[in-house]
């Protein structure tokens, strides 16, 4: 888990022009009408096609073949931009399917003796016995002991993970590897439905369902291309009242030149390239209305250790009371934590060494130092030393020692502790008994540390509109104080699973979509509340269950990171819907006047591209109509740069490189294709 | 005065006198539709016709209702025209024949007045005032029910009730349209247009011809038929008559009747929905096309490059010099963008490509600023595709008014904008190919093709004017140009029906941020550009090869 934020945006891989080459076979064989009927706007360019092609064939010439060539090549065009995406997930599968390899299993019925069956017959909740060295054979709970397992197949991570019976942190995935230890695991899948069957499933594609805003735009392109349908059947009677019958091949090069072609071809493309892009970033969506339902998120919640605090409080600073210099303070607080290993007793000995240059000493320095260590009940820790006892800990527990000694005065000490808890932070008072003579030194502030960038970070997110609730197990005064340092816009202190669940509903009510993420058992009902759920691969099963997208890497950060490619997802297809519509203009002005400036000269004056002939201004016409599609693949797989900004700075940009640029680049594309065109003889 | 001068302060004096009309007459609708108290004469008319006036229907109950009164009116509408002549103040004409009488039926109860007969040589005063007068009334109150249902889709939640279609209707036509209509009548008769019950008065021409003058109840008729975009004059001539819209004057008050409530409907909307800046874009939309159409029409037709024209200084072929060419343009423009159909020149005269934008801007689908009702609601639906494109583009599902943009809403707005542009083109491509059809066409080339695209996108978009030179009373065209009317007319409103249920049942989302803002200048401009590329789109080869042939040769 990486700690600072690196202000990485979302990105895809790169397309290799050999993928397209390698896509090859599959997209002609995508040329079935049974396939092809899914992509309506496509479909109609295929069966303008095989007009074209009976057309041509009757009566053959260069301009007409021409044009039937490149009708062919738009469909083909089209289905590569969905293979290369396909591919893509295709070759992530096989990595995955070659971790699926047939293993054994060590079953253990509840007569106690062992058994070795084939992984492929478990069953839910039977028990197996899993040893280093060994696979697991199924997806599970651990019900008895703890094991290092190596994820590397599913999360890409060498490093092995620790999994134990009970707690959050019992769920193994089949498949992966024991390293070390034995472990009994409850199955909880059915072969052939485990966690490894389902990512291939996913990355495949092969369950892939249209989401709600695909849809939506599917309808939009279909009646769009009824409408130009209609606009190009209806011509041929006024061409021919008008002394112009136009050709078949004509009409269609008109009508596949109308219809939205580009967004048409890349639609599909667009769709798996979003669930790949989250794939990348070893996140995997159950479906694709989650990642839609990510870009639409208003409110984040987001758990506040580890997300928005690194994971522990670390000593911040040191506050000597009773004329103790800081540097004496630091000493002694270095020396009563020094076989102190939790986080903050290491924060401890980390700030002495770097604010007071005090070597780090070993305990093995000091032969004669009696360590006392922490205690539930003395809730303090420290070390005796010849003639001096350093005690740290709990401000209630360091003063009721302290005055037990024979201490004196602690009113410094006490107003010190009131004002690092009101702002937030963790007092831990420092007291040592010296000859006999008890004293409190100071007080080391230990405080939450917000990760870096987390500020910068939720701006962004609410120039965006989205909220953030930080949500935290402290009181309401701490939570506050790390409220306001990491500029999110809400808290939850002392949130219990129920008050989180609350707080989803209530956001819900009021319509607002909501994201979360969580490992525990007790977060699975919020998990399959919230409309984006992330559960860390780390946590329950129970809990993956629930959610609807399960982070390989368990970084609850990478909730931001979702909420952009759900995004980024929606604007790919909107700018290129645009962009689609707006290229109609320019092919009006190429294919009008050549289709009737024969019979109105007047008509003449809407070349304004200049184009050299009517065979030539219609084929440049089809062949830019083509060409943008294989030119726009690698786009549509990379998703259009998305940067965090309002939705009306975001429109302005978008409207003013696909809305514009739509309009204008087909008028050079199709003047520089008809420059070319018009040299082939038989068309100029 | 020179005609431009004359005619930017026609155009000044309009927009300040609909200026200020906007927001009271704006508001005081939007209080009729929110409020819970009946007048006493409309507890009477709930009484009668047995409604619960407390009681709100839901989307699919509202659309029955529209359908059953909307058929009740064509049916009693077509049969007071077959037995006319039995009926008292008939003024001696026969019954109408069955196709005409379906055509004129059909076209009143959508609002269209699309008129293949000569009112003055016709009707009756009873077939009229009974008939058409009232179905001027009720069609423009239909449409504005409708625009209402849809604005209660957006401004409520979790329902599923959109109203009560006659509240809305009783509302609509006692407390707008007769009170308004009343006065606009009387300030008619004040400048000079008629209004009596006179069967005809014989004349004695200069040229030494007999002729009889038809009077009438002229000026109540035209008060609704502006007030209500109906547009079905009186006399064949419709407001180029001089009964009708006897001067300049008359013609600017004409011009800002049939504007007024389009327009003022913007700020009901704004009031509705609980945020005005929402009102004031979709006037601002309406109002540079509206703008837009005026300035390239009005400039055509300044310099027409017909040698005629030349000599005359403009182009003045299908005027009248009491209006010229700005207060011809004014109207032609307003008319052709309010779905009217009411004319004071004939549209046929204009230069080829100033006819364009005419046809152009019914191909908009009429929201510049459209019919009473239909031009918010097709606004509404346009203003609905632009949120789904655009909120893409921003990475939400698109919101427009805190209300989700999903496959169904897309599907019903999808369908809505379909069917306009698919009954003119298959209809003047089934009359291009058929003899019935063109043998109706005075003129041939490019100006014969102009006339039919008119006719069809006229009746489609129940605007109801002609372009001449069509002789549309034909079995032919009286059916096709009825069925364009009906389906033009009734089935975007069951799919706005059918939208403003989907989103009153919707739970309203919170705007933020992340919100899509849809009153700003960006997102008038991006509305401005979907109106004009859906229509440019779909109707650029076909007015490439009428109006632009005819205006580029």
């Amino acid at each position: 888990m990486s700690t600072t934020i690196a202000p990485t945006r979302v990105s895809g891989g790169l397309l290799d022009p050999r993928q397209l080459l390698a896509s090859l076979p599959d997209a002609v064989r995508k040329l079935d009408p049974r396939v092809m009927v899914k992509s309506p706007v496509m479909f109609v360019v295929e069966i303008g096609a095989v007009f074209a092609t009976v057309s041509a064939i009757q009566g053959p010439s260069v301009f007409g073949w021409s044009v039937v060539v490149w009708l062919w090549l738009t469909v083909v065009f089209a289905n590569l931009a969905e293979a290369v995406a396909e591919g893509r997930g295709k070759a992530q599968a096989a990595t995955l399917r070659k971790t699926r390899t047939e293993t054994s299993a060590r079953r253990r019925p509840p007569d106690g003796r062992e058994e070795q069956v084939s992984a492929s017959q478990l069953r839910l909740g039977d028990l197996v016995v899993v040893v280093a060295g060994e696979t697991i054979p199924g997806d599970g709970d651990i019900v008895d002991g703890i094991a290092s397992v190596d994820e590397s197949a599913i999360t890409g991570e060498s490093a092995p993970v620790i999994r134990e019976s009970g707690g959050d942190r019992s769920s193994v995935t089949g498949g992966t590897r024991v390293l070390s230890d034995r472990i009994v695991v409850q199955i909880t899948a059915r072969p052939g439905e485990s966690f490894i069957d389902r990512m291939i499933a996913l990355v495949e594609g092969a369950d892939r369902q249209k989401t709600p805003n695909e849809i939506a735009l599917n309808i939009l392109l279909a009646s769009l291309t009824i409408v130009f349908l209609g606009a190009t059947v209806t011509l041929q009677p006024f061409a021919v009242y008008s002394g112009a019958r136009q050709d078949v091949i004509v009409l269609v090069a008109l009508l596949v030149c109308l219809i939205p072609t580009t967004i048409g071809a890349l639609l599909s493309a667009i769709g798996i390239a979003g669930m790949d892009r989250l794939v990348q970033h070893n996140v995997l969506a159950m479906s694709g209305r989650s990642v839609e339902a990510a870009g639409d998120v208003n409110t984040l919640l987001l758990d506040k250790t580890g997300t928005i605090t690194l994971g522990n409080r670390q000593a911040s600073e040191f506050l000597p009371v009773n004329g103790i210099t800081e540097a004496e303070l630091a000493d002694a607080a270095q020396l009563s934590s020094l076989a102190d290993e939790t986080p903050e007793g290491r924060s401890i000995v980390v700030l002495a060494k770097s604010a007071y240059g005090l070597r780090e000493r070993s305990p093995g320095e000091l032969p004669e130092a009696r360590f006392v260590g922490f205690t539930a009940q003395t809730r303090m820790s420290g070390v005796d030393l010849p003639g001096r006892e350093i005690r740290k800990g709990a401000a209630a527990a360091i003063l009721a020692w302290v005055r037990d000694c024979g201490g004196g005065d602690v009113r410094a000490v006490g107003s010190l502790v009131d004002s690092i808890s009101t702002s937030g932070g963790t007092p831990l008072v420092v007291a040592e008994l010296a000859d006999g003579h008890a004293r409190a030194l100071g007080v080391i502030h230990l405080k939450d540390v917000v990760k870096e960038g987390m500020r910068e970070r939720f701006e962004e997110m609410r120039r965006m509109g989205i909220r953030t609730v930080m949500i935290t197990g402290d009181n309401p005064l701490t939570a506050r104080a790390i409220a306001e340092e990491a500029g999110v816009d809400d808290y939850l202190a002392e949130a219990t699973p129920e008050d989180k669940m609350a707080l989803i509903k209530k956001e819900q009510e009021g319509g607002r979509l909501v994201a979360m993420t969580g490992d525990g058992t007790n977060d699975a009902p919020a998990l399959a509340q919230a409309d984006v759920g992330v559960a860390m691969n780390t946590g329950t099963s129970s809990a993956k269950e629930a959610g609807n997208m399960v982070d390989l890497d368990s970084n609850p950060t990478k909730l931001i990171e979702i909420v952009e490619i759900g995004k980024q997802l929606l604007i790919t297809r909107g700018a290129l819907t645009t962009f689609s519509i707006a290229n109609d203009v320019a092919k009006y002005f190429a294919i009008i006047p050549a289709m009737f400036a024969g019979v109105f000269t007047g008509l003449d004056k809407l070349n304004v591209m200049g184009l050299s002939s009517p065979e030539s201004a219609i084929l440049s016409a089809v062949i830019f109509n083509a060409l943008i599609i294989v030119a726009l693949i690698p786009l549509s797989l990379r998703g259009v740069r998305y940067r965090p900004s309002s939705a009306a700075s975001m429109l302005r940009r978008n409207l003013a490189v696909y809305g514009l640029g739509g309009l204008v680049a087909p008028f050079i594309g199709i003047k520089l294709v008809d420059l070319l065109v018009s040299q082939i003889p038989g068309i100029s | 005065m020179s005609d431009t001068l004359a005619g930017l302060l026609q155009a000044a004096a309009l927009v300040a006198a609909l200026a200020v009309c906007w927001k009271p007459l704006g508001d005081y609708m939007a209080r009729i539709f929110t409020t819970t108290k009946d007048l006493p004469i409309e507890r009477g008319v709930y009484r009668v016709i047995g409604v619960d006036s407390s009681a709100d229907q839901r989307w699919p109950v509202y659309a029955r209702a529209v359908l059953a009164f909307s058929m009740i009116g064509v049916a009693s509408l077509y049969l007071l025209q077959r037995v006319q002549s039995h009926l008292p103040l008939s003024l001696g004409f026969p019954d109408v024949p069955p196709a005409l009488a379906f055509n004129t039926a059909s076209s009143f109860l959508t609002n269209t007045n699309w008129q293949a007969y000569s009112g003055e040589s016709t009707m009756g005063h009873l077939v009229q005032m009974t008939g058409l007068a009232v179905q001027n009334f009720v069609s423009a109150a239909v449409g504005i029910a409708v625009a209402v249902a849809l604005i209660r889709g957006f401004s409520r939640g979790r329902t599923d009730r959109i109203g009560n279609f006659w509240v809305d209707l009783v509302r609509v036509t006692f407390r707008v349209l007769l009170p308004i209509a009343f006065v606009a009548a009387v300030v008619l008769v004040a400048m000079g247009a008629i209004q009596n019950f006179s069967s005809g008065t014989a004349v004695s021409t200069l040229a030494g011809h007999h002729q009889t003058l038809t009077g009438g109840p002229v000026a109540s008729q035209e008060a609704i038929k502006e007030l209500g975009t109906n547009g079905g004059g009186f006399y064949n001539a419709n407001s180029a008559h001089p009964f009708e819209n006897p001067n300049p004057l008359s013609n600017l008050f004409e011009i800002f009747l049939l504007l007024v409530i389009p327009v003022a409907l913007t700020r009901t909307f704004g009031t509705m929905v609980g945020d005005r800046r929402q009102g004031y874009a979709l006037l601002a939309v309406m109002g540079v096309l509206w703008l837009g159409a005026l300035v390239a029409v009005t400039t055509l037709e300044m310099h027409h490059p017909g040698a005629a024209a030349q000599a005359a200084g403009a182009s003045m072929e299908g005027k009248e010099t009491r209006f010229g060419v700005p207060g011809s343009s004014l109207f032609a423009v307003s008319t052709t963008g309010t779905s009217t159909g009411a004319v004071d020149s004939f549209h046929s005269s204009y230069g080829g490509i100033a006819g364009g934008v005419l046809i152009l801007n019914m191909g908009l689908g009429e929201v510049a600023p459209g019919g009473v009702g239909s031009g918010l609601y097709g606004i509404l639906v346009l203003a609905i595709l632009t949120v789904f494109v655009a909120g893409l583009m921003v990475g939400r599902t698109p919101e427009y008014l805190r209300k989700k943009i999903t496959g169904r809403e897309i599907k019903l707005v999808a369908l809505s904008i379909l069917t306009m542009p698919m009954i003119v083109l298959i209809g003047t491509g089934l009359a291009m190919s058929l003899k019935a059809g063109k043998s109706s066409m005075l003129n041939s080339g490019p100006h014969g093709l102009s006339e039919v695209l008119y006719a069809f996108m006229s009746a489609a978009n129940n605007n109801g004017s002609a372009f001449a030179g069509l002789s549309a009373n034909t079995t032919f065209y009286d059916i096709a140009l009825a069925l364009a009317m009906l389906i033009g007319r009734f089935v975007p409103i069951l799919l706005v029906l059918a939208l403003a249920g989907s989103l009153a049942r919707q739970q309203p989302v919170p705007a933020n941020e992340g919100t899509l803002p849809t009153h700003g200048g960006l997102f008038v401009s991006m509305l401005v550009g979907v109106v004009i590329i859906v229509a440019g789109l779909t109707f650029f080869p076909v007015l490439a090869l009428g109006p632009l042939a005819e205006g580029l040769s």
